[in-house]
This record gives C-alpha cells, sequence and structure tokens, in this order.
C-alpha cells in the first residue's frame, strides 16, 4: 500500500531535535522524502505494522504529531506532482 | 503470494554503495545519486567499477538479497551468497532426481517442451508480421521445423535425444532469426548463436539479455531453496548454474530475443551503439546497456496469464512461480513439471 507520513517535532529542546532526525530516518528506511517533514512510502501491511511502531518509539505525544494517509492506488494516477519535484519511483526500471 | 521485487542495476564507473540504516545509498564521486529502501530491493546487479561496502554485502547476504558482479562487458564474474540455507529435504530430492533417469528426461523433455513451443510462438509472430513474402516463407519453415522438433521430443525415450532436439531446433531458429528484424537488418545479421565472446551485434545483444535472464532464474531458484547448480537438461559443470539454465530455456525467446528484436526494430538501438574489437568480439556501449536494462525491466512488469495458475502475473515472476512449480514435482507432490507456455 501507497501511504503518506507528515509530522511536525517539537524542536525547543536537544531531545527534541533528536526526535527530528530519528522520525526522519524512520520515514527514509521505508520510503523517500517529498517535502521537508513529508514522506511517501509503499509498504505491505507488515511493514506498515512496523513503520507506525518505530514512528511511535520516536515522538513524545504530548509535544510532536504525526499524521499517516493512506493514498488511493495506483499511485501514480492519483497523485499530481508541480514544481522541483526529485523523487524516485522505487517500483520502476532501477539503473544508474 | 510473492511480490516483485525491484532489481537495482548499478553500470556508473566509481559507483559507491553504502548501507545507511535500512536503506541503500548509492554515490557517484561523493554525490549522493539515490537512496533506496531496502525492502524495495531484490537484488542488486553491478557492471565493472562499482564498489559495494562490506556492511551492505553482508546484510544483503543475511536478508537473501542477490548481489550480482558483472565486468563492464556484462560477463559474470562472481554472485555473493549468504549460507546455504531453504529446505534440506527439497534439495536432498533435487540430488535423488538426478540418479533417477526417469525423472530426470521426464524434467528435461517437459522443459525442452516449453522452450520449442514458446519459440515457435515468436517465430509464428514474425512471419504473420513479416514485410515480405520471402521472410514470411522462411520463417514458416522455421515454424515448421519446431513442430517437427516438438514431434520427436514426444517419441525421444533418453536424454541425450533431447538434448538434440533442442540443439536442432535452436540451430534452425537462429539461422532465420534476423527474417524478424525489419529495420537495418544488415547490421543486424546473425547466422548461428556464438558467444565469449560474441562476433556479431545481434549476439551480443542476446548474450547481454541472457545474463540478465539467468539473475533472474538464478534468484527464483535460490528463493524456491532449490540448488541452482544441480539441473537436468544441463550437464552438472563445476561453477554452473545447470537449474537456473534450465528454468531459463522457457523464457530465451519470449523474454529475450523478443526484447532485442523489438529494441532493434523500434531503433532504440543500432549499430552505433556497439563496438568491434580486435580479434572480431562486439561489445556493447554503456548507454545502450542502460537502455537495454531498463527495457529488460519494463518488460518484466508486463503482465501475463499464467495457464497453470490461470492468472495474470507480471513476466517477471514466472520464473519463479516454475521453480516453485519444480519444486513440487521434485517433493513428488506433483506428477509432471508443467512448463510455461506464453499465450
Amino acid at each position: 500500500m501507497y501511504i503518506l507520513i507528515t509530522y511536525d517535532v517539537s524542536t525547543e529542546t536537544e531531545a527534541g531535535k533528536k526526535r527530528l532526525r530519528k522520525v526522519a530516518q524512520v520515514c527514509k528506511d521505508f520510503g523517500q522524502r517529498v517535502q521537508k517533514s513529508v514522506f511517501e512510502c509503499s509498504v505491505n501491511e507488515a511493514q506498515f505494522e512496523q513503520l507506525k511502531h518505530r514512528l511511535l518509539q520516536c515522538i513524545d505525544e504530548k509535544s510532536d504529531s504525526l499524521r499517516i494517509y493512506r493514498l488511493r492506488e495506483p499511485a501514480k494516477k492519483y497523485i499530481q506532482e508541480y514544481g522541483v519535484n526529485l523523487t524516485i519511483d522505487f517500483d520502476a526500471p532501477l539503473v544508474l | 503470494m510473492h511480490i516483485l521485487l525491484n532489481t537495482l542495476y548499478l553500470m556508473t564507473p566509481r559507483t559507491l554503495v553504502r548501507l545507511d540504516h535500512e536503506t541503500v545509498k548509492i554515490e557517484v564521486e561523493g554525490e549522493l545519486k539515490m537512496q533506496i529502501p531496502l525492502h524495495h530491493l531484490g537484488s542488486i546487479v553491478c557492471f565493472g567499477d562499482v564498489t559495494l561496502t562490506t556492511p551492505l554485502i553482508m546484510r544483503c547476504a543475511e536478508d537473501k538479497r542477490l548481489i550480482v558482479f558483472h565486468d563492464q562487458h556484462g560477463r559474470f564474474k562472481a554472485r555473493v551468497e549468504g549460507p546455504v540455507s531453504g529446505n534440506v529435504f527439497l534439495r536432498h530430492a533435487q540430488h535423488e532426481a538426478l540418479s533417477d533417469s526417469k525423472k530426470t528426461t521426464a524434467i528435461a523433455r517437459n522443459i525442452v517442451a516449453g522452450k520449442i513451443r514458446n519459440t515457435r510462438q515468436v517465430v509464428l509472430r514474425g512471419a504473420r508480421e513479416a514485410d515480405n513474402e520471402d521472410d514470411r516463407k522462411a520463417l514458416q519453415e522455421t515454424a515448421r521445423e519446431l513442430a517437427h522438433g516438438l514431434d520427436a521430443l514426444s517419441r525421444s525415450p533418453d536424454l541425450e535425444q533431447i538434448r538434440g532436439i533442442e540443439g536442432n531446433a535452436a540451430r534452425h531458429y537462429f539461422a532465420t532469426l534476423d527474417r524478424m528484424v525489419r529495420v537495418n537488418r544488415e547490421a543486424f545479421k546473425i547466422t548461428h548463436r556464438n558467444r565469449r565472446p560474441p562476433l556479431d551485434r545481434m549476439n551480443a545483444l542476446l548474450s547481454y539479455i541472457y545474463a540478465l535472464l539467468l539473475n533472474d532464474c538464478l534468484s527464483a531458484a535460490e528463493g524456491v531453496g532449490l540448488d541452482p547448480q544441480i539441473g537436468y537438461l544441463h550437464v552438472l559443470r563445476s561453477g554452473r548454474p545447470a537449474l537456473a539454465l534450465d528454468l531459463m530455456e522457457e523464457f530465451r525467446a519470449i523474454l529475450a530475443d523478443r526484447l532485442a528484436l523489438t529494441l532493434v526494430n523500434r531503433r532504440q538501438i543500432d549499430e552505433r551503439d556497439f563496438v568491434e574489437r580486435p580479434g572480431g568480439a562486439v561489445h556493447i556501449n554503456d548507454n545502450a546497456r542502460k537502455e537495454i536494462a531498463i527495457a529488460y525491466q519494463k518488460r518484466k512488469q508486463e503482465e501475463v496469464l499464467h495457464p497453470v495458475l490461470n492468472r495474470k502475473v507480471p513476466l517477471g515472476l514466472v520464473p519463479h512461480i516454475q521453480a516453485r512449480l519444480l519444486a513440487r514435482v521434485l517433493r513428488g507432490d506433483a506428477e509432471e513439471y508443467l512448463p510455461f507456455m506464453y499465450r
């Protein structure tokens, strides 16, 4: 399934900055950054649970916000991109 | 159901690939080019001067993601394998079938039958699309020869005969393969199959696509837990992935040859994409290599009807399905190996 993750992590403290880096890293492990705190991930059910679990471990639910949206598929058909986009379709041929 | 994992092809010289948490980071001369989560990748295929770090190699071996190294000309050099695992009973059955000539012959016969039948489909399509009467006749003649081969196959009792029929069919097929080239035919002449090194452009093209296909068949065999070196149609030889070569036979014409013809006919590849080396060897240049790998990946994503499962699957998944069907036969869960019949 194709999901969109957005987050706001309060960075007022050192601990907050650390949480922000952690959240970003977890997102990177499962998908790719499309905007500063926005990630798109293509995962199966098991990976989705893992992803959610790891994200919830990182954030502080008192001060941070995390939103996960499930995107309609096929993603290619329903996502429109404008402006500067440097995303890679991980299901397309990967040749470098 | 297994999903078709992507293959990462690395062909740019001086590429460094590292493991970063759960992702693969690809850098060319210090510049980050791509970062891909591991879970998208089934295999990493490298050509020429590409460096993978040890942590990445170890992680892939652990996860059973295939890593293959080729030289810059596309010739296979090495493959990274983790510890042997998979089902020991399956591998035992695989070895046992080797000494059971009835079983071996039955499997080999059906593999060759699938190969010849699929090849014939390609030839018949070529005949339908031929631009002139000469080509059509020649291709129809080849189709007839292949039909004879199929007929002889059903009556042949031993492995040597089956191998003979296969060789014969292949010879007829390659003799008229270039009748299906519709543009630039002079440049893509081919009279017979040659390799190590390939001596003409069409052979160079085929050799390269076969190398890509072989990697996929290898990972299909390993994915099911089969020993890729114990084959039935192909003679055992040290270091030779006989089973992967067996699996590959059904797909050569429909996946590789057809792709080569399409690339030439659509002028995605032309004679400028090749270099001739002293001694007559013909090589494909780097740009064309990339183009071909992309086209090959796209072809694998096309959906086909699998007649045994009676459902649509991506073509790239069919070697995995066939490996599973073969495993069933070896275990004794199925009577007969049913090759993949295209359309």
